[in-house]
């Protein structure tokens, strides 16, 4: 038994530079694999709905707006972003990207709507 | 001794010395414990009820969601009961995926164990550390699934994300670190006088009371009884992989923070023999969305201990009942033993000594009418009005917020 068996330790420790990163004002790069906000591409949906059905919070809807055109409406609020709907989708028109900072002072912004027309850009 | 030279002190639901809402209701005289009384259900989140509401699919990633910490444990455990239903032959290079996984959350909860039980003797600078290090297997596991918890790994038939050379250096990397930094640790654990003084003697859980009262995971194992799923009865791929099952017989608290420090030894053991026998192949196989009728049972070794689900089908996409049995709930029963007779300060060290995990045991309420045993039962609409009517008793009437409310929901 030994008493202050951390104080080498922490004497070390004095030196070394913090562990933590500045956040916000340096950020980290998010992993390869990673998993945030979802982005879709109308251009490749065929409608089939898979996504809708597999998603676990309801988050994502698909509508038809015109012949083969659908516009996807996400509710970031309620997405858990475990990007099922990415493995489901048949035509890989959802993608998960590394965006992470969603956070919204109005709660309106926070349902994304996917125009069906790929020129305009998503509209939030 | 007479009932009124007893003082009951309520711990909790929201008390400093505890992390999650749970009541602990303590018969004190002096400061000696004569009695607890531990009530449930206040983190109850009708889990298995909202499982019944959702495809199998949907279930994967809600089930994950019973617990922060041991999130791949139940995902994992729920995945296993279904393909056990539907006869779907799991890939060998998914299971061992799972398994390198299931070691890499391992560590992470052990080590966080650490920092905590570090924070619950005034021992700061011991979590200071450990959750330092803890970064390190939180980065291995972001980089592996995508995510720090709630990895989402799991699918029915496999796992969802492959594992390429760069990355299996980057493990052993880390795991190189992490083990240089647990011998420290043990070396600290076994050798810093105040952690020893602090934690020997403190919720002692004999032998053969730790049989009696079913205690699971590294409570058990610090009691001498051997007992471990992956070792038991194994899963994934721990029936190919070479470990040791790490027992202790201080049976204290002291005898659970060896058995951890000692587990984490293991954990980096079997994450290299993984790495190094992992085979090629595919890691999906595909499951119907229709799991035939039938039912099974599934048990994993979670970090905290046993941890059991039971999976009921019908034919459908929906499963027909769900039920979960979290390694807390089966230790509370050694909790109540280990507090009887001891003095009121060891109580959060006892309690945390356990490594709780509080919403993930809240599972059931049953209603009793003045504990007697007619159950009276409202309607959800008679349940509303009593809510509002009780409300108004007290002065407080929701009803234009409630306007309010519903106008702006309209609006969005």
């Amino acid at each position: 038994m030994r008493p202050g068996k951390m104080f080498g330790e922490i004497l070390c420790s004095l030196f070394k530079k913090p562990a933590t990163n500045m956040y916000p004002a340096e950020k980290l790069d998010m992993p390869k694999n990673f998993r945030g906000k979802i982005v879709f591409d109308p251009a490749k949906c065929i409608g089939c709905k898979l996504c809708m059905k597999d998603c676990p919070s309801g988050a994502i809807t698909i509508n038809k707006v015109g012949e083969k055109q659908f516009e996807a409406v996400i509710d970031l609020s309620k997405c858990i972003y475990c990007a099922q709907c990415v493995d489901s989708c048949p035509k890989k028109a959802l993608e998960a990207t590394k965006e992470v900072e969603l956070a919204q002072l109005d709660i309106k912004k926070l349902k994304v709507v996917f125009g069906a027309n790929p020129k305009s850009d998503a509209k939030e | 001794m007479r009932e009124e030279e007893k003082f009951k002190i309520p711990i909790g639901p929201q008390h400093p010395a505890l992390k999650e809402p749970e009541n602990f209701s303590l018969a004190l005289k002096g400061e000696k414990i004569m009695g607890v009384e531990i009530r449930l259900g206040y983190n109850h989140r009708g889990i298995e009820k909202a499982a019944e509401a959702r495809t199998y699919v949907q279930d994967v990633y809600l089930l994950e969601r019973v617990c922060g910490i041991c999130s791949h444990a139940h995902s994992t455990c729920f995945v296993q009961a279904v393909e056990e239903i539907a006869g779907a032959q799991v890939p060998k290079r998914a299971l061992y995926i799972r398994t390198l996984i299931a070691e890499l959350e391992r560590i992470h909860s052990h080590l966080l164990w650490l920092g905590v039980a570090g924070h619950e003797i005034g021992f700061d600078t011991l979590l200071m550390y450990t959750w330092r290090d803890r970064e390190i297997v939180m980065d291995i596991l972001a980089l592996l699934t995508g995510n720090r918890v709630n990895y989402g790994i799991n699918t029915l038939g496999g796992v969802r994300r492959d594992i390429n050379k760069e990355e299996i250096e980057t493990i052993n990397n880390g795991v190189d670190i992490l083990e240089e930094r647990t011998k420290y640790y043990i070396e600290v654990a076994t050798q810093e006088t105040t952690i020893i003084k602090r934690l020997s003697g403190v919720g002692i859980l004999s032998r053969e009371d730790a049989l009696e009262l079913d205690a699971v995971g590294p409570t058990a194992r610090a009691s001498g009884v051997k007992r471990d799923i992956r070792h038991d009865d194994p899963y994934a791929a721990y029936a190919e992989i070479d470990f040791n099952v790490i027992t202790d017989d201080h049976s204290d608290v002291y005898g659970r923070t060896v058995v951890r420090v000692k587990e984490l030894m293991e954990a980096y053991k079997i994450v290299r023999q993984c790495l190094k026998d992992m085979p090629d192949g595919p890691i999906t196989v595909k499951v119907p969305r229709k799991i035939p009728v039938g039912e099974a049972i599934s048990r994993y070794e979670a970090p905290r201990g046993e941890d059991v689900h039971f999976v009921k089908s019908n034919g459908t996409e929906y499963p027909e009942r769900v039920k979960v049995r979290a390694p807390t709930l089966a230790n509370l029963r050694a909790v109540k033993h280990m507090l009887k007779d001891r003095f009121l300060a060891d109580m959060p060290i006892v309690v945390a000594a356990i490594d709780p995990c509080f919403s993930c045991t809240d599972r059931l309420i049953s209603v009793e009418n003045n504990g007697s045993r007619d159950k009276q039962f409202l309607t959800w609409e008679a349940l509303r009005n009593y809510s509002i009517e009780w409300h108004r008793d007290k002065g407080i009437d929701f009803t234009e917020l409630n306007k309010n409310f519903r106008k702006r929901l309209g609006s969005i």
